[in-house]
């Protein structure tokens, strides 16, 4: 901050191209960068606020009681937030997945199916093992998670020994994954329930002892899966920032074949991360169908866009890993919020134009973010 | 403006290709003339007082080596770089070229050596793009239709891009440059990508381009027998000076290559001249015992064997054609060559990059997988890539990152990252190699590319390789750093290296190599030792002449 922070004159850093800043100068710089992102996150989220407003307003409902509505279900009234954090768990457990493909050059966005998959493995085993509780849990979620990774085994697969784009298989591997689901619920010996007044599509109750233990804090309940998620988070860090096989698959994902010529395997390193990718769509699968939040069985629809909001956390997150945590949340706030919207009266339809509105105003700032690191690069090129 | 030009084109009265002496250009009646062009890039001359005269109705070839000037003087002549002395006249008046518009406005268009065709577009498509008309498929097509009929190129306006081959596609710019009728066409190394059927095609074309309609055609080459074959006069480039002008019919392929590489006896002065001090010594003291020369590696290991080693591209075409090479431990082997015939497919597959598709690559003796990543790495063989940015370094990584990316076993305990060992790592080779970064933590993007070169050697060498192949090692570097880089080059060899030089620049592969090849078309065809390098053959055997 002060004059004395000029740097000393290193022999090394006399390279007339690359003046080394001063820290006064970097943080000014870092300042310049964030301030027009922040701008633009209020700007955007003001209008879309505004619409919502509008709109709600024009179908004859009540603005102010929609908002509170929406800070109501997520964050104020009783266990709330501990309910929006254990929905925030599988968000961001699917966004780390989607990060650590990303990494490697790799874009999975197969994550609905996977986590569908993931749940449905879940609930096969906690619905028919008899065991103590942990171990149930650690079987349930292994088979679960094998059952997702594998399903993105299929897409690494087409994508080495073929070169399909796993854009587009991972996307296409989602459909199947929801076919595959759907016939699984009309198989008793599956995943259908027992009793025969149930609806067609529900499967069984998980068995009490398969369900992911809760923290009771001030009031809220939390799953442990919230912890979970979190210790999940900073290994996948730790392992891109400290491991050799991290330093490979970043090394991978920026330069394919400077990597190559350094003895990494994109077959490997690459199918490994889209695997892993898939397996952790599949914790996060495990986690909600565990948490009791969505029920106590599983459903077609268990997965409800948490692969697809993960997909979108991660999105939002790319460019500072250290934005994951806080996004998930904020997605997770959107889902139990607009939960409570239908009890102001607006229709449920209306409720979800706002919901999509708010995540279409997160996306503003990345999405120029982006157009403008293209339009760098294109002017470098040039 | 065009009508005027064309009017002039007309009535000008234009000497025929009969004309046999070539004072004759010093004529009036020159479609278009270059007088006394200079270009300078910093302390690098690119043209020195260049002149040159196209006649219509006839081809005139430009022969000279790669950084002749050629490319640089045909830039200037359709306006995309400017000269910084002398100027243009077109029949007769001075005129100022500032863009390549103006350009095609005053009748000059250029078939670029690299294709500029929107691949997922159809042929006509890429043909109108850019023109400021309301699009009409049926007459472009027509038009397109029109003019391959008339220079017989046999395209089909509805043809997708993407799907043609090398030689197709360049009849699509061929029809791109005549839509608008230009009266002096150059092309820039026009066959460097076709097969020989596909370059007599285009030859054809280009004879009815000018005895038919009597355009100037200028033909930029450093091939000896395209020049032979296919032009009328030819000017010759070096160093950027015209070293010789003649007619066609009077020259001769040993003739033309001497001019075009140069003279036998000053290299090594030039080498000096050039700051490559230490290694002109070095050649020097091999002048004064010649005869223990070519025996000094006879006895050395073989550190690296090529043998028969077959490539192809993805279309098909051959980049390797039963290619062998070998390389003896601390022995500097030049691979000399024009450009694109089949330098970077080597290096690639050297890389671990591209598996051959038969032949093999024996590192000491022993045989090693092509197709495995880093086989040849881990086998002993360093590489510095002729595109740093593509596969020599990691653009996003930091500089210590990069210089240890290819060996984490030794920086690594157990699968997790020692950062102080990275750290200590990098400040050693920063310092023994000289890289001027402002931290080993500084971004690799942040380097000088003389820097980020050495981040690459300084990595490659620390690695001890049984074998270097360096490739283009100085391209696009300073003098300071160009004899910087072959010094280190020289002393990895005496420390027993094998060292596998290869480089366009022919001044180069003579003032460092112990032993010479010359590559052309995907194979060595010939060999010769330093000390007994006869100038004229190796521009003969690089120009495809088997001698």
């Amino acid at each position: 901050m002060s004059a004395a922070a000029v740097e000393p004159v290193q022999p090394l850093a006399q390279s007339a191209t690359a003046p080394s800043p001063s820290p006064s100068a970097m943080r000014a710089w870092q300042w310049r960068r964030v301030f027009p992102v922040f701008v633009t996150y209020v700007v955007s989220l003001s209008v879309a606020l505004g619409l919502c407003a509008l709109l709600v307003l024009s179908t004859g409902g009540s603005a102010g009681k929609v908002f509170s509505a929406l800070l109501d279900g997520s964050l104020r009234s009783p266990g709330a937030w501990g309910l929006t954090i254990t929905t925030a768990a599988p968000l961001l457990v699917v966004a780390i997945g989607t990060i650590l493909a990303e990494k490697a050059g790799i874009t999975n966005i197969g994550q609905e199916g996977q986590v569908l998959l993931g749940a449905a493995g879940v609930a096969f085993v906690a619905t028919r093992m008899e065991a103590p509780g942990p171990v149930l849990i650690v079987v349930s979620f292994a088979v679960g998670i094998a059952i997702a990774g594998l399903w993105a085994l299929l897409a690494a697969a087409m994508k080495f020994t073929r070169s399909v784009p796993e854009v587009i298989s991972t996307l296409l591997l989602y459909f199947i994954a929801v076919q595959i689901t759907n016939f699984c619920l009309t198989k008793r010996w599956l995943l259908q329930s027992l009793s025969t007044d149930s609806r067609v599509n529900n499967g069984q109750p998980l068995k009490h002892a398969a369900r992911m233990p809760g923290i009771d804090i001030f009031g809220n309940t939390i799953s442990w899966g919230a912890v979970v998620a979190i210790v999940v988070t900073i290994l996948v860090g730790l392992v891109l920032a400290r491991t050799t096989t991290g330093f490979r698959l970043r090394m991978l994902g920026m330069n394919p074949r400077t990597a190559r010529r350094a003895g990494v395997s994109a077959a490997k390193i690459g199918g490994g991360a889209l695997v892993l990718s898939g397996a952790l769509a599949g914790l996060a699968g495990g986690l909600w169908q565990t948490s009791g939040v969505p029920g106590d069985r599983f459903t077609a629809g268990i997965s409800s866009n948490l692969g697809w909001q993960g997909l979108l956390v991660a999105l939002l997150a790319r460019q500072r890993a250290a934005l994951v945590v806080p996004m998930a949340f904020v997605f997770a706030a959107l889902r139990t919020g607009s939960q409570f919207l239908s009890a102001t009266g607006v229709d449920r339809r209306i409720a979800d134009v706002v919901q999509a509105m708010l995540v279409l105003a997160l996306l503003v700032a990345p999405a120029i973010e982006a157009l403008q690191q293209r339009r760098r690069e294109k002017t470098v090129a040039a | 403006m065009t009508n005027g030009v064309e009017g002039t084109a007309a009535s000008a009265a234009v000497p025929g290709p009969s004309t046999s002496n070539p004072s004759a250009m010093d004529g009036p009646g020159a479609a278009v003339r270059l007088n006394s062009i200079t270009k300078r890039y910093g302390q690098v001359v690119a043209c020195n007082g260049v002149d040159l005269a196209l006649y219509s109705g006839r081809i005139h070839g430009v022969l000279g080596e790669n950084g002749a000037g050629k490319s640089t003087l045909m830039k200037i002549l359709i306006g995309l770089i400017q000269p910084d002395e002398g100027h243009i006249t077109i029949h007769g008046e001075r005129k100022q070229i500032h863009d390549p518009v103006a350009a095609a406005d005053l009748g000059i268009a250029m078939v670029h050596q690299h294709y500029s065709l929107v691949e997922p577009l159809t042929v006509w498509e890429n043909v109108v793009l850019g023109e400021p008309v309301k699009l009409d498929r049926n007459q472009a097509c027509e038009r397109v239709h029109a003019i391959s009929e008339r220079y017989g190129l046999g395209v089909d306006p509805l043809a997708t891009v993407s799907r043609l081959s090398a030689g197709q596609r360049q009849r699509v710019e061929i029809i791109k440059c005549l839509r608008r009728e230009p009266q002096i066409i150059v092309f820039d190394e026009p066959t460097s990508v076709l097969t020989p059927a596909e370059s007599e095609q285009l030859f054809s074309v280009l004879r009815i381009v000018v005895v038919e309609e009597n355009r100037a055609v200028a033909l930029v080459s450093h091939k000896l027998d395209e020049i032979l074959h296919a032009t009328d006069e030819v000017t010759i480039m070096r160093g950027g000076r015209v070293v010789d002008r003649l007619m066609t019919s009077q020259a001769t392929a040993s003739g033309l290559a001497q001019s075009m590489v140069g003279r036998t006896v000053s290299l090594r002065s030039e080498a000096a001249a050039l700051g490559l001090i230490e290694t002109a010594a070095k050649a020097a003291s091999h002048d004064t015992a010649p005869d223990t020369a070519g025996d000094r590696f006879a006895s050395a290991p073989v550190v690296l064997e090529v043998r028969d080693a077959v490539l192809d591209d993805r279309d098909g075409s051959t980049l390797l054609d039963h290619l062998s090479i070998s390389v003896r431990a601390g022995e500097i082997v030049g691979l000399a060559g024009v450009e694109g015939n089949g330098q970077r497919a080597l290096a690639d597959m050297l890389s671990s990059l591209i598996p051959l598709k038969s032949g093999a690559v024996l590192v000491d003796g022993a045989p090693v997988a092509t197709n495995r990543p880093g086989a040849l790495g881990a086998a002993g063989v360093g590489v510095i890539p002729e595109d740093r940015h593509d596969s020599g370094c990691v653009l996003g990584l930091s500089v210590a990152e990069n210089l240890v990316l290819a060996d984490l076993h030794a920086v690594s305990r157990g699968g997790l990252l020692d950062r102080r060992a990275i750290s200590a790592r990098a400040c050693e080779l920063m310092q023994s190699f000289e890289i001027q970064a402002s931290s080993p933590e500084a971004p690799m993007r942040s380097l000088s590319g003389g820097n980020q070169q050495r981040v690459v050697l300084a990595r490659e060498l620390s690695a001890n390789p049984r074998v270097l192949v360096a490739a283009q090692p100085t391209r696009g570097l300073d003098v300071g750093a160009i004899e910087y880089m072959s010094a280190r080059l020289r002393a990895a060899a005496d420390g027993g290296v094998g060292i596998l030089l290869i480089s366009t620049e022919l001044e180069e592969v003579l003032t460092l190599s112990d032993r010479i090849c010359v590559i052309h078309k995907g194979r060595v065809v010939g060999e010769m030792d330093q000390h007994d390098v006869d100038i004229e053959r190796l521009g003969l055997l690089m120009g495809g002449v088997e001698v």
